[in-house]
């Protein structure tokens, strides 16, 4: 069930309705229904993978939490029969159990998600080494489906496993409530990936129906889809014509392109989140902020802080913090110090663990190289930064410039074209095409004339509607500097806020990219 | 607390005026107006405007509405007629527009063109557009919207028009401004006039089938047709137009003749008599044989006309009062119509007399 399609708007209009109807205790019931009913519209085996994850992960916890609760009870009956050795040494070995039913819980998961994800590409790899080394070999790709969301599902409740490891959260006894945190339907299609003491307690907890939340969430909604189907849906063709002709569209095309696709996959993806968001807040439950206008990051670190940013911390808080202190980090740190010298062996942990997050933020963007690249490009340009910032300082010491809008412009235009440019590995998915292209761009090729330019299947009209949408988008983001737009407007009077939010659901309506003949495509997104 | 009461009601209700008022002012604006190029779209919205005062109402696609003239028809027999007909019009939305015409009226006789039999399947969107949309509102249009909707189609664009047409906003014209609020007749009793002549220089070739039978959906249909004309006591009379192209099959004539011979139905296949009816094919047709311009369509409603009064019996309703004020007006169109397509085909009537 695609989020710009007549029969999710109709469902969403049901599950608001009846939410707020029902009484308040049946109401995280008739959520989970909702989300079952929803996930079964995208196939009924994908209702499997999100089970069996449900299942395995609610027995681990609860064995990790009943292991915690022995362990504790145990201390605290023989509290003075142990000696400190003793104690210490019952703990380890209590530690030691659960670390095990994590590990279980993560690999079971993890290792679902692989399968479905990376089981061809690896083939593919196998395959490629295989014809390397003159084999004749050949093995035969699976027909596997990825189903919708499987990586958010299962990132969230592995956050989940390892938070009730950590002791952060308890674990739940419910499993059905359990269900409804791992697939609550808003979040399925592209996240943002939730934490369970900031999800769940929302969706269990019975409120009263509040006009001004629902309606901001609707509002929400409907700047979502202003944002997917006026823009992002009406830049697809033209992105995706230039990508698939690279014949024709090489040299000052690719740099077209680069925008082009800057300001589609900001549309679709925030578009996107912006649905979410504004659903779980017609519901009266409050999701992370995914995005704080990323396209004003003055570099690259502060650009992935505000971009997929419940992605980001997943990554850093999950990944990158648990491999930082794990004994190898530490080994590792201690031989590369003597080895290398603190100055340089300080740094090795530290690079390997980026390298590692990195690779694997790529690899999770998709199964083949391009991302894998794509992610270590921007490790690469991460840690230059860093080493370079020493330089920085020097270079704004002796001038004058740190501070002032131009330069800050300079470090926005300068952001966006990093982040473009790798994302041309995202657009060609093919690494040595995406070098060819974006050295065309040097080269004298790719000459913009009216049948090339026609080509791309945008009207004059397209292009107009284009630059007021994205000039409207950026106006409403410098007013959001200043706080919520959606409050500003709230205070209106009453003929101010209808006809702004009448005007808005007018231009979807009527600028649209919908219905026949337009086919809204996928939230990009959504294959993750 | 009971003035505030009172002002979010009137608030509300004037909000949802000024919604209702915007939308259906931008849904007029952006649906196609068809009052030029391409006319067919407007026909079947016509018919309301309509004195309902028909003895014969034709039902069917194009081989109907460009081959038979209903101003012919008066002139020569006094038969009241009208013409349900649009393009690719499909059985099963000429079974709903019978259903549609017995909401307003009763004619003695409905006239059916199996062309359509051959299709099993909703064909093209366009099409259903261009037959639905000019329905009024009843279960005969809901349930030919469900028949008739492609795998791409939803039903909430036939309630909202402006959901399937907001894309036109960049292709608007000063005909849809002209036309905003009223229209023009663009047909003669749902007849499409075409004055000019392309001769037929080929027929393609007939390619053989690999089943020949017609589909069960489409003999459902001429059977629920069947019922509703014996329920109404209205004869149904089963025509194939006299039109080279789309290719006719001996195969579907042979099943066609069985059907109306089992069921007592009075079948006239024209194109088989058109030696009879004197079409000349290089003077006749405005198409190179798939529709008749006047000059066919004239001749083909004579020898229709004959048949109809002879064996089914219809009223010549000339000299009554009532029909010939209705019919003078349509007539004076009529000719009028024909005058400004001599100019716009550049076509004399010395060159037409030869």
């Amino acid at each position: 069930m695609l989020f710009t399609s007549y029969s999710f708007i109709g469902f969403l209009a049901i599950v608001i309705l009846l939410y707020w109807l029902i009484p308040r205790k049946a109401r995280w019931v008739f959520l989970l229904a909702a989300s079952i009913c929803f996930y079964y519209q995208s196939g009924k085996t994908n209702l499997l993978y999100i089970l069996a994850t449900v299942v395995t992960t609610y027995i681990f916890t609860n064995l990790i939490d009943r292991n915690n609760t022995k362990e504790k009870e145990y201390i605290k009956a023989n509290k003075e029969s142990l000696s400190k050795e003793e104690r210490k040494a019952y703990k380890e070995k209590q530690k030691s159990k659960r670390q095990k039913l994590l590990v279980a819980s993560i690999l079971i998961n993890i290792g679902m998600l692989a399968v479905v994800k990376y089981t061809n590409f690896t083939i593919n790899n196998i395959n490629s080494v295989m014809r390397f080394f003159g084999s004749g070999a050949h093995l035969s790709f699976i027909d596997i489906v990825v189903p919708m969301g499987i990586s958010y599902y299962i990132f969230q409740t592995v956050g989940y496993s390892i938070d009730v490891y950590r002791g952060k959260s308890s674990a739940t006894k419910n499993i059905f409530k359990f269900a409804l945190f791992a697939s609550f339907f808003p979040q399925l299609v592209q996240g943002p990936i939730s934490r369970y003491d900031d999800l769940a307690p929302q969706l269990y907890e019975s409120r009263k129906f509040d006009w001004k939340v629902t309606s901001f969430g609707l509002q929400r909604i409907l700047w979502g889809f202003f944002k997917k189907l006026v823009v992002a849906d009406r830049l697809l063709t033209a992105v995706q014509t230039i990508i698939s002709k690279n014949d024709v569209y090489s040299g000052i095309y690719v740099l077209i392109g680069m925008l082009f696709y800057a300001i589609e996959l900001y549309c679709d993806f925030t578009g996107g989140i912006d649905i979410t968001i504004g659903t779980a807040e017609a519901l009266g439950i409050n999701l992370k902020e995914n995005f704080i206008r990323p396209y004003f990051s003055k570099t690259l670190k502060e650009f992935w802080n505000r971009w997929h940013i419940t992605m980001g911390t997943w990554f850093t808080d999950y990944i990158f913090y648990p491999l930082s202190v794990s004994k190898f980090m530490l080994n590792l740190s201690r031989s590369s110090r003597q080895k290398l010298g603190d100055k340089i062996g300080k740094r090795v942990p530290v690079y390997t663990a980026t390298i590692i997050v990195w690779f694997t933020t790529g690899i999770w963007h998709g199964s083949s190289w391009n991302f894998i690249v794509w992610g270590l490009g921007n490790c690469v340009v991460l840690l230059i930064s860093q080493e370079l910032e020493p330089f920085y300082k020097w270079f704004h010491s002796k001038t004058k410039v740190q501070g002032t809008r131009i330069w800050d412009a300079f470090r926005v235009c300068r952001t966006l074209l990093i982040v473009s440019t790798l994302r041309l590995l995202d657009c060609y998915r093919n690494v040595p095409l995406t070098f060819r292209m974006f050295a065309s761009i040097f080269k004298n090729s790719g000459e913009i004339t009216a049948k090339n330019w026609g080509a791309l299947g945008l009207t004059n009209f397209d292009y107009g509607v284009i630059i007021v949408a994205v000039i409207i988008i950026f106006v409403v983001s410098l007013i959001q500097r200043s706080g919520s737009v959606r409050e500003k407007i709230y205070k209106l009077p009453y003929w101010g806020k209808f006809c702004i939010w009448f005007g808005l659901f007018l231009i979807v309506l009527i600028f649209g990219q919908y219905g026949i003949g337009f086919s809204a495509s996928q939230f990009i997104y959504n294959q993750f | 607390m009971k003035a505030k009461t009172i002002k979010t009601i009137l608030r509300l209700t004037a909000s949802i005026i000024v919604v209702a008022f915007v939308l259906s002012f931008l849904t007029l604006l952006l649906k196609p107006k068809f009052m030029t190029g391409i006319t067919e779209g407007a026909m079947i919205a016509e018919f309301y405007k309509e004195e309902m005062c028909h003895d014969v109402v034709f039902v069917g696609d194009c081989e109907l509405y460009e081959n038979i003239s209903p101003i012919t028809l008066w002139e020569n027999y006094g038969i009241s007629s009208y013409i349900r007909g649009s393009a690719q019009q499909l059985i099963w939305q000429s079974y709903y527009l019978m259903e549609d015409t017995l909401r307003y009226e009763t004619p003695q006789v409905f006239v059916f063109n199996v062309l359509s039999m051959k299709y099993a399947e909703p064909q093209k969107e366009t099409y259903n557009r261009m037959t639905i949309d000019g329905m009024r509102w009843s279960m005969s249009k809901v349930n030919s919207i469900k028949a008739s909707m492609t795998e791409d189609e939803h039903f909430i664009d036939y309630v909202f028009p402006i959901l399937r047409f907001h894309s036109r906003w960049s292709e608007l014209t000063n005909e849809d401004l002209e036309y905003l609020f009223t229209k023009d007749k663009v047909a003669h009793n749902g007849y499409y006039m075409r004055v000019d002549t392309l001769p037929v220089t080929s027929i393609p070739e007939a390619r053989p089938l690999a089943d020949y039978a017609l589909s069960t959906n489409c003999w459902d249909y001429l059977n629920k047709m069947l019922s509703l004309c014996r329920k109404n006591n209205i004869e149904l009379v089963l025509v194939k137009a006299p039109s080279l192209f789309p290719i006719w099959y001996d195969e579907w004539e042979q099943q066609i003749e069985a059907y109306a011979s089992k069921n007592n139905l009075k079948y006239y296949n024209l194109l088989e008599d058109s030696d009879i009816i004197g079409i000349n094919w290089s003077t006749d047709t405005y198409d190179g044989g798939l529709h008749l311009n006047l000059s066919g369509a004239t001749k083909n409603s004579i020898y229709l006309g004959k048949l109809l009064q002879e064996e089914c019996g219809v009223s010549d309703h000339r000299g009554d009062p009532y029909y010939e004020s209705i019919w003078s007006s349509k007539i004076d169109f009529y000719y009028a119509s024909i005058e400004e397509q001599k100019i716009k085909y550049g076509i004399t009537d010395s060159k037409d007399d030869e």
